[in-house]
């Protein structure tokens, strides 16, 4: 297995595909390898969003705990995948658990670092929220087409 | 009454051929496969994405795809859920009974062009039963293929088709298989989320790559949208498709999807045939 | 005089068309015409020209159809009715197949059909194409169908030219009338006035064998002429037309048309236009079991794409709104068959528009599109 730099990690992720090389210096600035073993939590719902991951193996579900049917899926996040958006937005809590499913290794970025840097170049914040909202987008529609149930029947016969 | 010719019989199209029932299997709550032997003995062959007519006896007539094995055209095997009043009965039709079968009908997955690429199969709920002959056939000749991914989204854990057959798969180190549910039951430990997003984690040369779609018409378009994202054009996807059918050679009309008759010129069609009516509500 | 060849003319007396009837009833077949019947020309067996509807023409318009005297002998005076020769070729219902329950499931019984023999007496042209237009579709594909092609290939034709057109022809537009000019055994011309006579003209083997056993005598050419010249006033004075010319790709690039709107309001979803279109061929199946379930027939029965049912997956209907059945239907005709069969499955009969009952009429709506297209074609 070869070293790679966080540099090399960040600017051949697919969530930073393309960025300024000038960003992903800035990026990796934040930037900190990170390992959870399976069944730890990553984030707890309400917890201060001051971090977010980009998981580089192993697979992560995003929970929610109801006090009836325990904790639900709602949905899972492997390799190549962005973990958590709450820390963009006011006020920077957690929405959802994330829950390790078996050992995972991950880039955490600092988001008071990354949200310093956005307000002080906004250009890069601009960047930065383009990429985010096409998650935030993708998980929206994914959420959507699961609430359909399309496999399901209506039985209307 | 003048003079009648002599009576004429109907050709095979027409006609249900006797098939005794040799084994059910559930698969889930309401879905079953079912082994069929021709009474008369013989073989039906057939390509990998085509369909036959099943009938029960004082019910009525229904289009299932076959779900068995290519190189076995003896074992007639259909992947069936109960949801009208046909499919209800097929369901219940035990080991021993009898069931008509006409068929097989229909165009196939397009396996022989797709050879030399890479190909990408997925699957929604049901939709994997009318794909699994062409898993089978990719799988047997594998070194026909590049890389060969399988996408599989359920409803949940239980509503999974040939689960002992995806662990097989998946075993295997020449294919890679991802399997999600929409709602994670029970102990799951696989992926949740909709087949969709499983679709950008794909380890495949896009350029090089023909894909392979069958599910509710939703997922499809979703499917579709996403593998054109990520660079596969319609030209190279292929899905199949439903509709309400009663004769199955072209001459009842039920079918008609834009000048498509599905039972004659689908139900596999190449996505950029069909896609000027795919766009189109309630064609 | 000699045998007869294929495109000769000669000229028959109504007593030679009662010869005729006479002796198709002699070679076997059941001649098929023109009755008067529940207040309209419908189609059914003929014994002798006393059987025609002589001196009976009718009115037409969008949604109207009422017979008329004529106050001459015309025995082909009228215009199409509601009937179709389809009901023959293509029965409104045909058995399919018996089968009776065993111990282990159950065996076919009864396979098969039978296929009457058919002389269709007084076929107009627009409907001599009507029936190409399904011999296309039972029996130039992959499959072909066995009960169609029996019938067909025992069916005589007789056509007769129309010399009057009717307020809701449009077949001239069509290029499918009024004078038939291939396919037919016999042809007709049916010329009324100070003498009633028939210019008929050969067109098969099968057609010059049953004339030579008849009376008839030489065409002259000013009775050859006069024929014509009626036929042609008859292509002048169609009540409508149809623009034909780009209609696949206009009815294709207008699925969203505001008009299809419009004319859901008004369509009933009665299903009366794919009733009688001579072309229109869907069916569906019935399974009729007997009460104790000891046996079981497969019925095949003619279907419409104006049904809720007709689409139905489950889990619902693909075409619910009435707007989509309307639009499935025209535009298969006009433009979708073209891509199927090679041709518009649309003759210009005016059928669909004499019996809408609320008078919709296809060549309105084509206009109508047209006139507001998305793109302009």
């Amino acid at each position: 297995m070869s070293v790679q730099s966080m540099e090399d990690i960040i600017r051949e992720h697919s969530f930073f595909k393309g960025l300024q090389e000038r960003y992903v210096k800035l990026l990796a600035g934040c930037a900190s390898n990170v390992r959870f073993n399976a069944g730890e939590y990553i984030f707890k719902e309400g917890g201060r969003a001051d971090k977010f991951y980009l998981i580089k193996s192993g697979k992560v579900s995003i929970e929610i705990y109801s006090p009836e049917r325990g904790s639900i899926i709602i949905q899972t996040l492997g390799e190549g995948d962005v973990l958590g958006w709450s820390w963009l937005y006011p006020p920077y809590r957690w929405h959802f658990d994330a829950r390790a499913l078996e050992l995972t290794r991950a880039i955490a970025l600092d988001a008071e670092c990354l949200r310093r840097k956005c307000e002080e170049d906004k250009e890069f914040g601009y960047e930065l929220l383009k990429r985010f909202s096409q998650i935030i987008i993708q998980r929206l529609q994914s959420a959507r087409l699961q609430l359909l149930d399309v496999y399901g029947h209506a039985s209307r016969e | 009454m003048a003079m009648l010719q002599e009576s004429e019989p109907l050709e095979g199209t027409l006609l249900p051929e006797p098939f005794i029932v040799s084994k059910v299997r559930r698969e889930t709550r309401d879905t079953f496969t079912l082994e069929m032997e021709p009474l008369n003995g013989g073989e039906k062959h057939f390509t990998p994405g085509q369909f036959n007519m099943i009938y029960v006896y004082g019910v009525g007539e229904v289009p299932i795809s076959i779900s068995g094995d290519p190189v076995e055209p003896s074992i007639l095997k259909h992947t069936v859920r109960a949801v009208g009043t046909v499919t209800r009965a097929i369901t219940s039709v035990k080991r021993g009974g009898m069931l008509g079968v006409r068929g097989p009908f229909g165009s196939g997955w397009p396996l022989k062009e797709a050879e030399g690429y890479d190909v990408v199969v997925v699957a929604g709920g049901l939709g994997l039963a009318p794909l699994r002959p062409a898993i089978l056939h990719l799988l047997r000749n594998r070194e026909r293929y590049g890389r060969v991914a399988i996408l599989y989204g359920a409803r949940t854990p239980m509503d999974m088709l040939y689960k002992k057959e995806l662990e097989r798969w998946r075993a295997r180190f020449d294919i890679d298989l991802d399997v999600t549910v929409d709602h994670a039951t029970g102990g799951w430990k696989g992926n949740v989320g909709v087949v969709t997003t499983l679709i950008p984690g794909l380890k495949i040369d896009v350029p090089n790559t023909v894909a392979l779609v069958c599910g509710p018409e939703i997922m499809m378009r979703f499917t579709v949208r996403e593998l054109n994202k990520l660079g596969i054009p319609d030209e190279r996807i292929y899905i199949s498709m439903e509709r309400n059918m009663k004769c199955a050679v072209g001459f009842c009309g039920h079918c008609q999807f834009g000048p498509q008759f599905i039972c004659r010129d689908g139900p596999v069609f190449r996505y950029d045939v069909i896609r000027p009516f795919f766009q189109v509500r309630e064609v | 005089m000699g045998k007869l060849n294929i495109g000769d003319k000669v000229i028959l007396s109504p007593q030679g068309l009662q010869q005729l009837i006479k002796t198709l009833w002699e070679e076997g077949y059941t001649v098929i015409g023109p009755r008067l019947g529940d207040g309209a020309i419908v189609y059914g067996e003929v014994r002798s020209i006393e059987d025609l509807p002589e001196g009976w023409g009718d009115e037409q318009e969008a949604g109207r159809y009422r017979l008329r005297r004529r106050g001459d002998k015309a025995l082909f005076g009228y215009n199409l009715g509601p009937d179709s020769w389809k009901r023959f070729l293509h029965p409104p219902r045909i058995l399919l197949w018996k089968a009776e329950k065993t111990p282990k499931g159950f065996r076919i019984t009864h396979n098969g059909h039978e296929a009457p023999r058919y002389a269709f007496l007084g076929v107009r042209a627009c409907e001599l194409h009507a029936i190409r237009i399904q011999d296309k579709v039972f029996l130039q594909g992959r499959y072909k169908d066995p009960i169609y092609m029996s019938r067909r290939a025992n069916t005589l034709i007789i056509t007769v030219n129309c010399t009057e057109a009717g307020r809701t022809c449009f077949c001239a537009s069509m290029g499918t009338g009024p004078k038939a000019h291939e396919g037919f055994d016999i042809s007709l011309t049916e010329v009324t006035g100070d003498e009633h006579y028939f210019l008929a003209e050969v067109g098969s083997e099968r057609g010059s064998e049953i004339l030579e056993r008849i009376e008839y005598r030489a065409a002259a050419r000013d009775e050859v002429s006069e024929a014509e010249e009626r036929v042609s006033r008859a292509a002048e004075s169609m009540g409508r037309s149809l623009q034909t010319e780009g209609l696949k790709e206009l009815l294709y690039q207008n699925y969203e048309h505001p008009r299809w709107d419009e004319v859901a309001e008004r369509c009933l979803t009665c299903g009366n236009c794919t009733l009688v279109c001579p072309t229109c061929f869907c069916t569906t199946v019935e399974e009729v079991t007997s009460l104790d379930g000891g046996s079981s027939e497969r019925w095949r029965v003619w279907d419409s794409c104006f049904s809720l049912q007709f689409s139905y997956i489950h889990g619902g209907s693909v075409r619910a709104s009435p707007k989509s059945r309307y639009r499935q239907w025209l535009t298969h005709k006009l433009a979708t068959w073209q891509d199927q069969f090679g041709e518009i499955g649309c003759v210009g009969c005016g059928r669909c528009i004499t019996w809408c009952p609320v008078g919709i009429d296809i060549t309105e709506e084509v206009k109508a599109i047209r006139e507001n297209a998305v793109k302009k074609v």
